[in-house]
C-alpha cells in the first residue's frame, strides 16, 4: 500500500514530504513516524478509536501500571471489559471471560471499571474531536466517525495532517493514545483504524480498496454476524473476494436486504454518512451475576435494583419509556428478551418493576440465568411521563416517593435510602 | 366419518371458528378443529383453552363420526374453492387423515384424535336471561375502546358486567377502562340477570363476540357463572372463561362536583379535533381546550410540526378553563355519542372529565385530561 514515491506526512510535526522522496526519517523533527500514500490527502472519513481505552486511562492515572499487564472487568464472573497491549500478549481479550483472562495471564492486575472516570475522559476526547470537525458521530465511549471534508481551509492542511495534529493533541493533552483509519467512507475508515494499532494510522484508498478487500473475510463486513457467516460458508463465501465474484442481483436473490449491503460493501461502496446525533433508541441496566441464579426472589430482588439503576439513567437522559424489555441469560448461554408495551410512558422504578416483574415470573420456573438485565425504550418526553390514572390513585403518591428519594440520594448518596425489596430475607 | 356439504354452508360457520384459534400454538390440538357429524348436521369446534365457539349447520351425513383437523388449514382449502362446489368431507376410522373433496380438487390433512380436544362446556352456568343482538352490540361498541392492554392490571383487560341500580331502576352496566379513560354503559336489567355475579369478559372473547353478533339478530340467550360466560343464538354458541380478578370500584373515579357545563354539536367537535390534531405529536396526541364564554378554541403545539388553532362556538358559560387531551381518546369518545350533542362536564385541567351523549342517559364516559 504505502510507496515512497507517494506523498508523505509526519506524524510528529505535521511536516509534509513531497512524492518522490524516500526518507525513512522526518527531515525536520527526525522522527520515523511518517506515513505516505497515494491518496494522503485527498481522503477525509475517518474513525478513531482509543487504543484500549479502559485500560489506557487507568495507566494514565497510575504509572506504576504502566509496563504490567492491566485487565479492566469485575468479579471473577464478569468479562474483561478491556486488557493493555501488555496483557494482550498473553492473549487476553476484550469480552474474554475474566477467570480465562486470569488463566492466560495469571499475574495480570484486575481493576474494576470507574464508568464515571472513563465517560469523563471519553468526552474530553470527544471535545478535541469536535474541535476539527463538527461532523462528529460517536459510536462509544471510546470511537467516532469524523468527516473533515471542507475543512482544509480551516485548518490550513488536509484531513490527514488535522487527523495527525489531532491524535498527537489527545496523547500531549488527554494522555491516551488512539488509533485512525482513513478513508473514504465509513465502512472502509472502519476497518483502517484496526489495520495498525496502537497509536497506529493507515489508510485504505480508493485504487486498492477493492484488492485490499477481495483478501478479508467477509466477517469483516459490518451485519456479518456467526449466523449470516456460517450461511456464507455454506455457499462457498469466506472471502470478501468471492462477493466480489457475485452478481449484486444474485445476493440480493439470495440474502435479501443484507445481499445489497454485502454486494455494495464487497465492492468498498458505503453510502452512511457522517451522522452527528445518533437519537437513543434504547436505555438498559443489566448485571452477570458471579454465580449462576435460579431462586426466583433473588432474580426479583435484582430486578428491582436494575429498574432503580434504569430509572435514574432515564431520569439523566431525560427520556420517559413506553416499551419494557426483560432480558436473561441462562447458564448456556441463551439469551431470552421479553418486552410490554405501556399506555403511558414511565420513569418511575416502580412502574419499570411491575411491568417486568410479571416478564420475568414467567421465565424464572427453575431455569439457572447468568444474567438479568431490563431496558426501556419508545421513548416520549418526561412530561408526559406517569400521567395522573383514574384506577391507580397510588400513581401520584409513587411519584411523589420517588422524586424523594432521588432528592435524599442526591444529598447523601445512592444507598442512602432504600427499598426493602431489593435486600435479602434475613435468614 | 363422512358427509357431503355446500361450500358457502361451511365456509361461513368455519370462517366464525377458525378466528378462535390462534396462529401459533405450542399444543398441537388447538391448532384444530373438531367436526363432528351427527344426524343431518355438522358441528364445528374451535378453542384457544379460554373461549370456544360451536356452530352447527346442516350437512348430508352418510356416516356419523367425529375428527380434528388443522383449522387455518381447512378454512383458507373452503375459501378457495369456487363457490357453490359440494364438498365431501371423509375420514376412514384409523387412518388419521382427513379427505376433502370438490370437483377436481383433492386434498388429505393429517387428524388428531377428538379425545385430545379441550372441552371447556360442562359446569353449571346458573344464571340465565336473554339480550337483543343490539343490544350486545351497543353494550360492546361504546365500552370496548376503553379496555385496557397493559397486562400488569389484567383486571382491567376486559368489560366489566354486572347488575346494579341507577336512581333506583334495576340495570345491567357494562364498564371498561384503562386509567386514562372510562367508559359506563347500562341498560334495563333483563329477568333473569337480578343477583348475577359481576363478570369481566376478556379482550378477546369481547373481540370474538362482536364479530359474531355482526350478522345476528334477534334474541341471544346469556348464561354464566363466577367463572364462564355463555351466549348462544342460532346454531352459534360462544363460551369464555371470565377473568380472575376484581373490578376496581369505578364509581369512584366518576367525579360528582365538577360544575363546569359544555355542549357543543358533536360532529363539529370531531371534525374539528381530528384537523387540529394533524400538528400534534404522534407519541402524544395533545389538544389543548381553551374554553370561554361561548367559545372553545382548540389548538395543538409541536415543536416539529407547528401550530394548527380552530374557534367553535359552543354553549359554555362557567368561568375561563384550559385543559388537555389525548386527541384519540376524545375522538374515540365522540365516536360512540349518537345524538348530535356532546355534553362535557369539567372541574380543572387536572381533573376527571364526564363526556355524555346529550340525548342518551345510557352512556357516561370519563376522561382524565393531561398536562399541554
Amino acid at each position: 500500500m504505502p510507496t515512497p514515491d507517494a506523498p508523505g506526512l509526519c506524524r510528529d510535526c505535521g511536516t509534509r514530504l513531497p512524492a518522490g522522496a524516500a526518507e525513512v526519517r522526518c527531515p525536520a523533527c527526525g522522527s520515523p513516524r511518517l506515513i505516505r500514500h497515494a491518496e494522503l490527502h485527498s481522503l477525509s472519513i475517518a474513525h478513531i478509536d482509543c487504543d484500549a481505552f479502559y485500560a489506557s486511562v487507568e495507566k494514565r492515572d497510575d504509572p506504576g501500571l504502566r509496563d504490567k499487564p492491566v485487565l479492566i472487568g469485575g468479579g471473577k464472573r464478569g468479562v474483561v471489559s478491556a486488557a493493555c497491549y501488555v496483557a494482550r500478549l498473553y492473549g487476553c481479550r476484550s469480552a474474554m471471560p475474566m477467570f480465562k483472562a486470569l488463566k492466560l495471564c495469571p499475574n495480570a492486575v484486575v481493576i474494576k471499571p470507574d464508568m464515571a472516570k472513563y465517560s469523563a475522559v471519553g468526552h474530553q476526547v470527544r471535545t478535541l474531536m469536535q474541535g476539527v470537525t463538527p461532523l462528529v458521530q460517536p459510536l462509544s465511549i471510546d470511537e467516532a466517525f469524523l468527516d473533515l471534508g471542507g475543512t482544509e481551509t480551516l485548518h490550513k492542511g488536509s484531513p490527514a495532517h488535522t487527523l495527525a495534529m489531532l491524535a498527537k493533541r489527545i496523547e500531549t493533552e488527554i494522555g491516551i493514545t488512539v488509533s485512525i483509519g482513513l478513508s473514504y467512507n465509513k465502512f472502509l475508515a472502519k476497518i483502517a483504524s484496526d489495520l495498525d494499532k496502537p497509536r497506529g494510522f493507515a489508510i485504505i484508498g480508493q485504487a486498492e480498496a477493492l484488492d485490499f478487500l477481495a483478501k478479508q473475510p467477509v466477517s469483516l463486513i459490518w451485519g456479518v454476524g456467526q449466523a449470516l457467516q456460517a450461511k456464507l460458508v455454506k455457499d462457498g463465501v469466506t472471502h470478501i473476494g468471492h462477493l466480489q465474484q457475485m452478481p449484486a442481483r444474485d445476493l440480493i436473490a439470495r440474502y435479501g436486504a443484507m445481499g445489497e449491503r454485502l454486494a455494495s460493501f464487497a465492492q468498498g461502496i458505503d453510502p452512511r454518512r457522517v451522522e452527528v446525533e445518533r437519537e437513543t433508541k434504547s436505555v438498559s441496566a443489566e448485571t452477570t451475576f458471579d454465580d449462576d441464579i435460579a431462586d426466583p426472589e433473588e432474580l426479583k430482588r435484582i430486578l428491582w435494583r436494575l429498574s432503580e439503576k434504569l430509572a435514574k439513567r432515564l431520569k439523566a437522559a431525560e427520556l420517559a419509556g413506553a416499551g419494557i424489555t426483560l432480558k436473561l441469560k441462562t447458564a448456556d448461554f441463551r439469551t431470552i428478551t421479553r418486552s410490554k408495551h405501556l399506555d403511558s410512558p414511565t420513569l418511575l422504578a416502580d412502574r419499570l418493576y411491575r411491568t417486568a416483574l410479571p416478564l420475568l415470573e414467567r421465565e424464572a420456573t427453575g431455569t439457572s440465568f447468568r444474567l438479568i438485565g431490563i431496558g426501556a425504550s419508545d421513548f416520549a418526553d418526561p412530561s408526559q411521563a406517569d400521567p395522573p390514572d383514574l384506577i391507580d390513585r397510588n400513581r401520584d403518591r409513587q411519584k411523589k416517593i420517588e422524586g424523594a428519594m432521588d432528592a435524599v440520594r442526591k444529598k447523601l448518596g445512592d444507598t442512602a435510602i432504600l427499598k426493602g425489596r431489593g435486600l435479602a430475607a434475613r435468614k | 366419518m363422512k358427509l357431503i356439504i355446500d361450500r358457502a354452508a361451511l365456509l361461513k360457520p368455519l370462517a366464525h371458528v377458525q378466528s378462535v384459534v390462534e396462529k401459533r400454538n405450542t399444543i398441537p390440538i388447538l391448532s384444530n378443529v373438531l367436526l363432528r357429524a351427527e344426524g343431518d348436521m355438522l358441528s364445528l369446534t374451535a378453542t384457544d383453552m379460554d373461549i370456544d365457539v360451536v356452530e352447527s349447520v346442516g350437512a348430508e351425513v352418510s356416516r356419523p363420526g367425529a375428527t380434528t383437523a388443522p383449522a387455518h388449514t381447512l378454512y383458507d382449502i373452503v375459501r378457495k374453492l369456487p363457490e357453490g362446489t359440494q364438498i365431501e368431507l371423509a375420514e376412514e376410522s384409523g387412518s388419521n387423515r382427513l379427505t376433502v373433496r370438490a370437483g377436481r380438487s383433492t386434498f388429505s390433512l393429517s387428524t388428531l384424535s377428538t379425545e385430545e380436544f379441550p372441552a371447556l362446556s360442562g359446569g353449571e352456568l346458573p344464571y340465565n336471561f336473554v339480550l337483543q343482538a343490539g343490544e350486545v352490540k351497543s353494550l360492546i361498541d361504546r365500552t370496548r375502546f376503553a379496555i385496557s392492554t397493559e397486562e400488569t392490571r389484567y383486571y382491567l383487560n376486559g368489560i366489566y358486567i354486572h347488575a346494579t341500580n341507577s336512581s333506583g331502576v334495576p340495570v345491567m352496566r357494562a364498564v371498561a377502562t384503562d386509567g386514562h379513560r372510562l367508559a359506563r354503559v347500562e341498560m334495563p336489567l333483563p329477568d333473569g340477570a337480578a343477583g348475577m355475579p359481576g363478570v369481566i369478559v376478556p379482550r378477546k372473547a369481547v373481540g370474538e363476540l362482536r364479530k359474531l353478533v355482526e350478522d345476528a339478530e334477534g334474541e341471544i340467550s346469556v348464561s354464566l357463572s363466577e367463572t364462564k360466560l355463555r351466549f348462544g343464538f342460532g346454531d352459534i354458541m360462544l363460551t369464555t372463561k371470565l377473568i380472575d380478578g376484581t373490578f376496581p370500584d369505578y364509581e369512584r373515579v366518576i367525579p360528582a362536583g365538577n360544575d363546569k357545563t359544555l355542549q357543543v354539536s358533536r360532529k363539529d367537535f370531531a371534525d374539528a379535533v381530528d384537523r387540529v390534531a394533524t400538528i400534534s405529536t404522534e407519541k402524544s396526541r395533545a389538544v389543548k381546550l381553551s374554553l370561554q364564554n361561548g367559545a372553545l378554541i382548540l389548538s395543538a403545539t409541536s415543536p416539529e410540526n407547528g401550530t394548527a388553532i380552530e374557534e367553535l362556538e359552543v354553549s359554555y358559560s362557567a368561568s375561563p378553563i384550559e385543559i388537555g387531551f389525548n386527541s384519540r381518546y376524545l375522538l374515540d369518545i365522540t365516536a360512540q355519542i349518537e345524538g348530535d350533542e356532546a355534553q362535557f362536564t369539567l372541574a380543572d385541567a387536572a381533573s376527571p372529565t364526564i363526556v355524555r351523549d346529550q340525548s342518551d342517559e345510557s352512556a357516561l364516559y370519563v376522561l382524565m385530561p393531561m398536562r399541554v
